[in-house]
């Protein structure tokens, strides 16, 4: 096992110019020793680089990769002695189950009843055990993928197993079986563990901690309370939650804040920067009243949705449309009513340039 | 325009597909067809689209026959889970070509505005290919919008794309929806996009049409078990009850003080969305001890499964709670807050709802 340290860029094409021929945009992230870490963003945002960087499939065109401060950027996966697993199973059909197991590690040479105790070890968290004398050509697609962790897991001694959408090929009800035992597998095995996904549900349920990424840039690395609480950037905001995180632009002059040119008083405790701002409040947090209270956003109410556990508000600022959760037990306001949104509360995020600064 | 089906079943070799079931759609109105893959949901469409003649039954418009009357003869639109465009026509000629083909006039000024509204005017001089996932699927759906056919079909539309383009999309399609006058149908496996999309709803399961009402009513008041099961995501906890003086007695003697119908049998099943259980202790609540197995992370919502002594139980609470597995946990209901079911399937108490009650 190993700490991991990036401190590199990536373009695929030379000499890049502007942000945008950027696959990887600079960065410095150090995953720790035993973690459990979720890659997460949508298609393009430049996981996969990331990960192929990591296992040594890529060479970045910039910067270096350490492992216990050891420089690997140039060494393949074998030395770096990193173990895969990848969206398809990748076994021999021809091979029992236990057989595919043991594999990682009879091509490392390890000793015969070492094998046999691990292979054992890892069927039974898998439960597999019943199925290891099983060929795996008769298998169905969830139960090869499940060998396809078994083997990614089989070899104590990895500096790391990357996951590339392990679970994309799982059914559907058996997904959170799985989710729910790579978490008990990382607990027990104590290995480091980088997960990407584009699903947040996986990548939140599965790792201490998340790294979101957009075009290239990696905005924010927290536990899911963190990037759901106090997202970093913007894109967290937006991405983590849904809906998303609901943001209006405001200008913040000397203690007056003016939220679509509606002043809304600060708090003296809050301290922000002067200049343009965007407020940034969860539908979860966002209160709604029809009676008219100070420091509130007057809003139309345009839509009413009974989403069933929770009724979902769809109300206008100008042009800007906000969304606010109500519990099922409140009366929704009419449509076309006016209210008035508690737009500051604690949970109240301000940002400056999409970063968070308050 | 009035959808309505009379009798219609489909076998296909022997095989029941669809058993009798006769609906007469909302016109003008959204109506989803909610069920898992397999429930019978495309082969409905199929035949209101005119793709298949059903095996018995009649399909009328407007109250005429039109059955086996080939789909070309109809005036219908239909989109598929696949983003199927036409590979060699730009992105403008894939939207203009249903008004070309209807000799429409102002093709161009309609083009551009639905392309504007599905946020795609930038890519009109492109072809399919060279656009994303998401991106293709939006052609697809302008298309389809632009035919302004009185019968839409919708076939899972966005189930091959990513969670925030899929929140995004819908929500653009449910104003749309809204606007237009047409009669649409759109097929989902998912009980929060059926929620989402409101209209109607029409649930379906194993081949049987189940219930069809307006779809927050279907979701709070399920005629049985298994609308409620179909209905559902997380699943809704079903435990065994008796009936006993004053109310329900469950397996491990906790007594429920519930007005229950006279003809209330003696088996009951008790019904508890996951939403109704909460960690937090409210006046007149029942307490529920266990041990977590899961909590599973969505930003919003995060589901947790915990291990009790009445069965594996299902509680969807609001935010992120970072839960260690085995960790112990106390969750808490209100009886006037569970579904009674006979134990043979009918629904016989759902929970008092605001609305009901104002």
């Amino acid at each position: 096992m190993a700490q991991i340290q990036l401190d590199l860029a990536h373009a695929y094409r030379p000499d890049p110019q502007s942000d945008a021929d950027y696959a990887l945009l600079p960065l410095k992230m150090t995953f720790r020793d035993g973690g459990a870490y979720a890659l997460l963003g949508p298609s393009g945002c430049g996981k996969s680089t990331m990960l192929n960087i990591m296992s040594g499939l890529l060479v970045p065109s910039q910067g270096s990769v350490t492992f216990d401060g050891r420089d690997v950027t140039g060494h393949s996966p074998q030395q770096r002695n990193i173990a895969q697993v990848f969206q398809f199973p990748v076994i021999y059909d021809t091979m029992t189950v236990a057989e595919n197991l043991a594999f990682p590690l009879k091509n490392r040479k390890v000793p015969a009843a070492q094998i046999r105790q691990r292979v054992g070890q890892i069927a039974e968290m898998l439960e597999m055990s019943h199925q290891l004398d099983m060929r795996a050509a008769g298998l169905s697609a969830d139960q090869k993928q499940k060998i396809s962790l078994g083997r990614g897991l089989v070899r104590p001694d990895v500096s790391a197993v990357l996951f590339d959408e392990p679970l994309t090929v799982i059914d559907p009800h058996l997904k959170w079986q799985l989710r729910r035992k790579l978490k008990q597998i990382h607990h027990e095995l104590k290995l480091t563990l980088i997960y990407v996904t584009h699903d947040q549900v996986e990548a939140l349920t599965f790792a201490d901690e998340v790294l979101v990424m957009t075009r290239g840039k990696a905005v924010q690395l927290g536990s899911a309370d963190a990037l759901f609480e106090r997202p970093a950037h913007t894109f967290v905001g937006h991405f983590i939650g849904s809906p998303g995180m609901n943001f209006l632009p405001a200008q913040h002059v000397a203690g007056v804040l003016t939220v679509l040119s509606q002043p809304v008083t600060l708090p003296s405790s809050l301290r922000l920067p002067a200049g343009s701002l965007q407020l940034g409040i969860r539908p979860e947090y966002l209160s709604v009243s029809t009676t008219e209270t100070a420091g509130c956003l007057l809003a139309q109410v345009r839509q009413v949705q009974d989403i069933g556990t929770y009724q979902l508000l769809t109300c206008e600022v100008g042009e800007h449309k906000v969304k606010a959760r109500l519990s099922p037990e409140t009366l929704a306001p009419a449509i076309g009513s006016n209210v008035h949104l508690k737009v500051l509360d604690k949970h109240t995020c301000f940002y400056q340039n999409e970063e968070l600064v308050a | 325009m009035q959808l309505t089906l009379e009798g219609v079943s489909q076998t296909v070799s022997g095989e029941p597909f669809l058993y009798p079931m006769s609906l007469a759609l909302q016109a003008g109105q959204v109506t989803v067809l909610l069920g898992a893959t397999q429930a019978g949901k495309t082969t409905l469409m199929r035949i209101m689209a005119g793709l298949d003649k059903p095996s018995e039954g009649r399909v009328l418009v407007d109250g005429r026959d039109v059955t086996g009357m080939q789909v070309r003869d109809r005036n219908v639109a239909m989109v598929y889970q696949q983003f199927i465009n036409y590979p060699s026509m730009t992105v403008f000629d894939n939207i203009a070509s249903p008004l070309k083909l209807a000799r429409a006039t102002h093709v161009d000024e309609r083009v551009r505005e639905l392309a504007s509204k599905l946020h795609i005017e930038m890519f009109l001089d492109r072809l399919p290919a060279a656009l994303s996932g998401g991106q293709q699927q939006r052609v697809a759906l302008a298309r389809a919008l632009a035919k302004n056919a009185p019968l839409m079909l919708f076939d899972e539309p966005l189930v091959n794309l990513d969670y925030k383009l899929r929140e995004e999309l819908r929500d653009e399609l449910t104003q749309l929806f809204a606007a237009g006058d047409s009669t649409v149908v759109y097929a989902t496996t998912e009980p929060s996009e059926a929620l989402l999309l409101g209209g109607h709803t029409a649930v379906l399961d194993r081949g049987e049409l189940l219930q069809y009402g307006p779809t927050a009513e279907v979701f709070h008041r399920p005629a049985s078990i298994r609308v409620a099961r179909a209905f559902s995501d997380p699943p809704i906890n079903l435990l065994k009850a008796e009936r006993c003086a004053g109310g329900l007695r469950l397996d491990d003697g906790t007594v429920l003080a519930l007005d229950l119908p006279e003809e209330a049998p003696g088996s009951l099943v008790l019904g508890v969305r996951a939403s109704a259980l909460r960690e937090k202790a409210r006046p007149g609540d029942l307490e529920l001890a266990g041990q977590v197995d899961l909590a599973e992370i969505s930003g919003s919502e995060t589901f947790v499964y915990v291990q009790t002594a009445l069965g594996e139980l299902v509680a969807q609470l609001s935010g992120v709670h970072e839960l260690d597995l085995g960790a112990p946990i106390k969750l808490y209901f209100n009886p006037s807050q569970v579904h009674v079911f006979d134990a043979a399937g009918p629904l016989l108490k759902a929970p008092q709802r605001h609305s009901e009650a104002s």
